[in-house]
């Protein structure tokens, strides 16, 4: 039984990197008063694109170097598409909802097109490998769970108190919490609304790319069209969630890794128990938590999905 | 880098236009130095955008700043504070989810350093500033626990963090009680020692008080300018609207009839949870108006919507013409002849998107005058459209247009329109000329005095002593969910409603 618990941690930790890499991403679009559907699309264009250098440099480069290439190209690639986003709804004040629908599709789609025009079919790269951490990692329980992954599993729990630090205590997080909230407030501060909503998207977009990344390279070491199946709109699920603090990202993230883990463990072991119903269950236990959490509206950025424009009148 | 001080400041020729305005048409306005000017309009006469140009928000579409005789250009707020002039918005500039401190080192970009914010220089610049103009400031408290009047002190304190010594205030007492109005207005005086002020109102008593030089903008033009002591009050409100403006009063004290209208006991919960209304109890007869005055958020709001259905009372009795409305839906509280002007008119007293006319049968387009076989009829429609944009003076281009773009007298006319050509036994009239000029005003009242005539019994809540002094029989004082006290309105007076209204209950 202990061991089944454990094994349940242990597959369950590195599962939540992807979401809370985008979830983060996510939180900050949302704090500056844009959410970006399109975060799907962007981990698919990622993912796709930090496949491309380990497959077709296998054996010109160290495996690792061009691990992480792929990994600079997917972050540069998601900051790309984050600016479009920007320039779709900041400038140009279009609708947030549908035009994240439309950068989802356009990711998605491009990254299946190309990879079955360059690559084809199913093809599995060596990937990130596990780096224990020494020491640490051959601490009873604790080890294995927490300190027995690969490096970026390390770097997306690091970002949690740095994503903490950048949103609370920098001025740059300052003017992301004030466009997201009272634009017009911010504006007449001197705050140029519309630049910090850019510099906010290219970040969520350059960490969706890095949750894409993480995907192909590191949790299933191969591409595939459907490989991000909705992750992206998981964690914007979980930016409402976690009351768009990067904590309760964390929470939410490990809470629906943790029960994905828990079914896949369910069938692993054979348990006597329907398994649509135990695929089912991280999705509804998301839902059942979102419609109970608490709804306090001092949290939320209230300007959330408003185009500003300094020329409106009031 | 301390900017050159500010020793005159000139707008030449300024033209700004909105599609379909134009808000300000070649003002030409001198501010002189260390002295309270009052730029005094109407609502729409253009005064805050003729601001917010001088603030760097709005580009003119013609005319210039000149500075000290130069001429200059502010592309954004950041040039104006780069010159000293900080402007305080009539709609708070602070968000609501951060602490003070943290509002104003928004705006101070010394404190930004690359790894971290210098909270603590903000501190005790804030400590600094408040100290020596006597603003007692909060710095950890967040924006939303504090009250307007707290908010209020905070953007004065923000303002002069960023360096201003040209200080502009719109319409700063607009939310403020009558005690911190005047508090207000000492404070400011006492400031204009060291600063320049721009003070925009359209309150002329305020202007009086404070101001020394005045001037007045009628439809985006500039219309006079003066000292304030060679000119009554009632001279600057005949220019500031165009004609003579005299107020009506309710000046008929009896002939009341039965009680119409009767609350006992009413318990109500505001949205955070706490009761709001505390065994509320009241007594509208037919062909009285009730005045009920307050400090807005004292369960004025519930009280209002727990008598149009709109909200559930835990206990009490609500009786329109001896029938109990408590709890019933809005359907059967309209149906039994009770009318409602909402205290926010865009989003509850009109569907902005709809046409006038559509909205002036929104209460009743499925009964059978406007409708048949569950088909509208248009033409009855229109022609009551048409009917009541006359008998109301809704100026509109046509009753086609949308009502969300009417101006705010308009608007409410529009709902007053609707509400009162049903024919109401009472009516619940919730602050009814708030944000409006002095012309709409006028005309409201006198459709209330009339109503009152006619034996409707008026419910109304204001936080306007003279409106409220001007228009009710009995005034009622509403303090923390409870009545303190309800006095006949001829012996009211407004320092004794001031403090009955901040819960003094000294005899």
């Amino acid at each position: 039984m202990v061991n089944f618990l454990t094994n349940i941690l242990i597959l369950g930790v590195p599962f939540s990197v992807a979401l809370l890499l985008a979830g983060l991403g996510e939180m900050f679009n949302q704090r500056a008063g844009v959410f970006n559907l399109g975060c799907e699309g962007i981990m698919a264009m990622g993912a796709f694109l930090a496949f491309m250098p380990p497959y077709f440099l296998a054996g010109s480069m160290p495996a690792g170097m061009a691990n992480l290439v792929g990994i600079l190209v997917a972050m540069a690639a998601g900051a790309l598409m984050g600016l479009v986003f920007a320039l779709v709804t900041v400038t140009f004040r279009a609708p947030q909802g549908i035009a994240g629908i439309g950068l989802h599709m356009l990711g998605w789609g491009t990254a299946g097109t190309l990879f079955r025009h360059f690559v084809g079919g199913v093809t599995g790269v060596p990937g990130i490998q596990t780096l224990p951490i020494p020491f640490l990692s051959g601490i009873p329980f604790l080890g294995p769970v927490l300190f027995n992954h690969n490096p970026l599993v390390y770097l997306a729990f690091l970002l949690v108190p740095a994503a903490w630090y950048l949103l609370f205590k920098t001025p740059w997080g300052l003017k992301v919490r004030s466009v997201g909230t009272y634009p017009r407030a911010a504006d007449t501060m001197g705050i140029n609304v519309n630049r910090v909503r850019y510099q906010a998207l290219a970040l969520g977009g350059a960490m969706a790319g890095l949750a894409g990344a993480y995907l192909s390279l590191a949790q299933a070491k191969m591409f595939a069209d459907d490989l991000v199946a909705g992750r992206g709109f998981i964690a914007v699920a979980l930016v409402y969630f976690g009351r768009w603090h990067p904590v309760g990202i964390l929470g939410g993230a490990l809470l629906f890794s943790l029960a994905q883990s828990l079914q896949l463990s369910i069938q692993v072991a054979g348990i006597d128990f329907p398994y649509e119903f135990a695929v089912m269950l991280p999705y509804v236990l998301v839902i059942v938590v979102l419609a109970l959490s608490g709804k306090s509206k001092m949290a939320s950025p209230t300007d959330l999905g408003k185009p500003y424009n300094r020329e409106q009148r009031v | 880098m301390r900017p050159e001080p500010i020793r005159t400041l000139e707008l030449r020729g300024i033209t700004k236009r909105f599609p379909g305005v134009l808000a300000c048409d070649g003002i030409n306005l001198d501010v002189p130095e260390h002295s309270v000017l009052a730029l005094v309009g109407e609502n729409g006469a253009g005064k805050t955008t003729l601001m917010n140009i001088l603030m760097g928000l709005y580009q003119p579409d013609e005319g210039s700043i000149l500075l000290n005789g130069r001429d200059v250009k502010f592309r954004s707020p950041n040039d104006a504070f780069g010159h000293g002039i900080g402007m305080v918005h009539q709609h708070f500039m602070l968000v609501p989810n951060m602490t003070v401190v943290e509002n104003i080192a928004l705006g101070m970009k010394e404190t930004h350093k690359t790894f971290g914010l210098d909270l603590k220089q903000v501190r005790r610049r804030i400590l600094e500033i408040s100290e020596r103009h006597e603003l007692p400031v909060q710095p950890d408290a967040f924006v939303w626990q504090l009250s307007v009047g707290e908010q209020q002190r905070v953007e004065l304190v923000k303002t002069l963090c960023l360096g201003a010594r040209f200080l502009i205030l719109d319409e700063p007492t607009s939310e403020l009680t009558p005690q911190e109005t005047d508090e207000l207005i000492v404070l400011l005086k006492k400031m204009s020692d060291e600063l320049s002020i721009i003070f925009i109102s359209h309150k002329l008593h305020e202007v009086k008080a404070l101001s020394d030089t005045v001037s007045i903008l009628r439809h985006g033009r500039m219309v006079f300018r003066g000292n304030t002591a060679d000119h009554s009050s009632s001279d600057l409100a005949a220019l500031m609207t165009g004609h003579e403006v005299n107020l009506p009063r309710n000046e008929c004290g009896d002939g009341c009839g039965d009680v119409l209208l009767e609350i006992r006991d009413l318990r109500v919960r505001s949205d955070r949870g706490y009761m709001a209304l505390d065994g509320v109890s009241l007594d509208v007869r037919a062909g009285e108006i009730l005045g009920v005055a307050g400090v807005s958020g004292n369960g004025q709001r519930e009280l209002a919507d727990t008598l149009n259905g709109l909200r559930r009372a835990e206990s009490g009795t609500v009786l329109l013409g001896g029938k109990q409305l408590l709890n019933r839906s809005p359907r059967d509280v309209i149906d039994s002849g009770m009318g409602y002007i909402p205290e926010d008119r865009n989003t509850e007293g009109i569907v902005p998107s709809f046409s006038i006319k559509e909205n002036l049968v929104l209460k009743d387009f499925a009964a059978g005058t406007f409708s048949a076989l569950s088909f509208l009829r248009l033409g009855t429609i229109r022609r009551n459209a048409d009917n009541l944009k006359k008998r109301f003076d809704i100026r509109c281009p046509s009753t086609d247009t949308a009502a969300g773009s009417l101006s705010g007298g308009n608007i409410q006319k529009v709902i007053l329109a609707r509400e009162l050509a049903r024919g109401p036994k009472a009516l619940v009239a919730v602050y009814p000329t708030r944000g409006l000029d002095m012309g709409a005003e006028e005309f409201i009242h006198n459709q209330l005095l009339e109503r009152r005539r006619e034996g409707v019994a008026i419910l109304l809540i204001s936080e306007e002593l003279e409106e409220i002094m001007n228009l009710s029989d009995r005034i009622a004082v509403i303090y923390k969910g409870r009545i303190l006290k309800i006095i006949p309105g001829g012996e009211a007076t407004k320092k004794g409603l001031g403090m009955l209204m901040a819960g003094v209950m000294d005899e």
